[in-house]
């Protein structure tokens, strides 16, 4: 198939944007979670 | 939890379908051949940013006209996932026009009004980074998004107003315009399947946004006891002081 390597990265490059994003996005659900989970502790104690 | 796995396998499988699809069922374009499959996964992405930047130009007005907060978490939502269908697109056109046009890049009139509109919401971001106070921030954000959708008509427009390098509109473009009748199903197949994965990420977008504005209550919860704590401390000193 011709110019093969150019529809591939596109293909790719389409995923992975969304794929790399939705990761970070994952990340910082689980960070501000944590975070969460530690500010109502301090609440609680104080 | 097992709903959002079950979706989440759903849209998986869409995606397989719609690139098997392109790849594979799509016939190939009598001047441009395989390269043309491009088209699927390009016109989708552009799709997927406008109906993002839509969402965000509607909670943009909604926060400026009821001041609810969870209209500026959308807004910056569906900026932020605008950006990423965006960029997307401006990565796939490139790998298009390459062996297609002879070059990477054109300052036309499309092209330039589409990077225009990637910076400006870059713009939106970067702002919202720069502004502590949440009331301000989220106002500025608005006014900012409403200002930076103005530039969505003119990019939708812009191979119908003026010659550009870019082509004309393959769909609703007028006389001579249209598909093969596979590739319109495709091409369906494709919008369905990453406009399916935009509105997931957007709502993890916006769940995460509101994760952070109940963490900033109570933050704010925490220093005002913190307060209180600190003046009910220093009052009996002063009260001994007066004494």
């Amino acid at each position: 198939m011709k110019n093969f390597e150019f529809l591939f990265t596109a293909w790719m490059v389409v995923w992975a944007v969304f794929f790399v994003y939705e990761i970070s996005v994952a990340k910082r659900i689980t960070q501000v979670r944590e975070e969460i989970a530690r500010l109502k502790q301090q609440l609680q104690q104080r | 939890m097992k709903a959002r796995i079950t979706i989440t396998a759903l849209v998986a499988l869409l995606v397989f379908c719609a690139g098997y699809a392109a790849l594979f069922i799509a016939p190939d374009e009598a001047t441009m051949h395989a390269i043309q499959r491009i088209f699927y996964f390009h016109v989708a992405s552009w799709n997927a940013m406008f109906c993002a930047f839509f969402v965000a130009f509607y909670a943009s007005v909604a926060y400026l006209v009821t001041g609810k907060r969870k209209w500026d978490a959308l807004g910056v939502s569906g900026v932020e996932v605008g950006v990423i269908c965006c960029t997307s697109g401006l990565i796939t056109g490139p790998l298009w026009a390459r062996p297609v046009w002879g070059i990477w890049w054109t300052w036309d009139a499309k092209l330039t009004s589409t990077f225009i509109l990637w910076l400006l919401f870059i713009a939106y971001l970067l702002l919202r980074g720069l502004v502590e106070d949440p009331e301000k921030k989220a106002s500025l954000s608005a006014v900012f998004a409403i200002f930076a959708s103005l530039d969505i008509p003119l990019v939708y427009l812009a191979n119908r107003l003026w010659r550009t390098q870019h082509p004309q509109p393959v769909i609703a473009g007028g006389q001579g315009s249209g598909l093969d009748p596979t590739m319109s199903k495709v091409l369906l197949l494709c919008l369905f399947a990453v406009f399916c994965v935009m509105i997931l990420v957007l709502l993890d977008r916006y769940r995460l946004e509101l994760l952070r504005n109940e963490a900033a209550e109570l933050r704010y919860e925490i220093e005002s006891r913190g307060l209180d704590a600190a003046d009910n401390a220093a009052t009996p000193a002063l009260q001994k002081g007066a004494q």
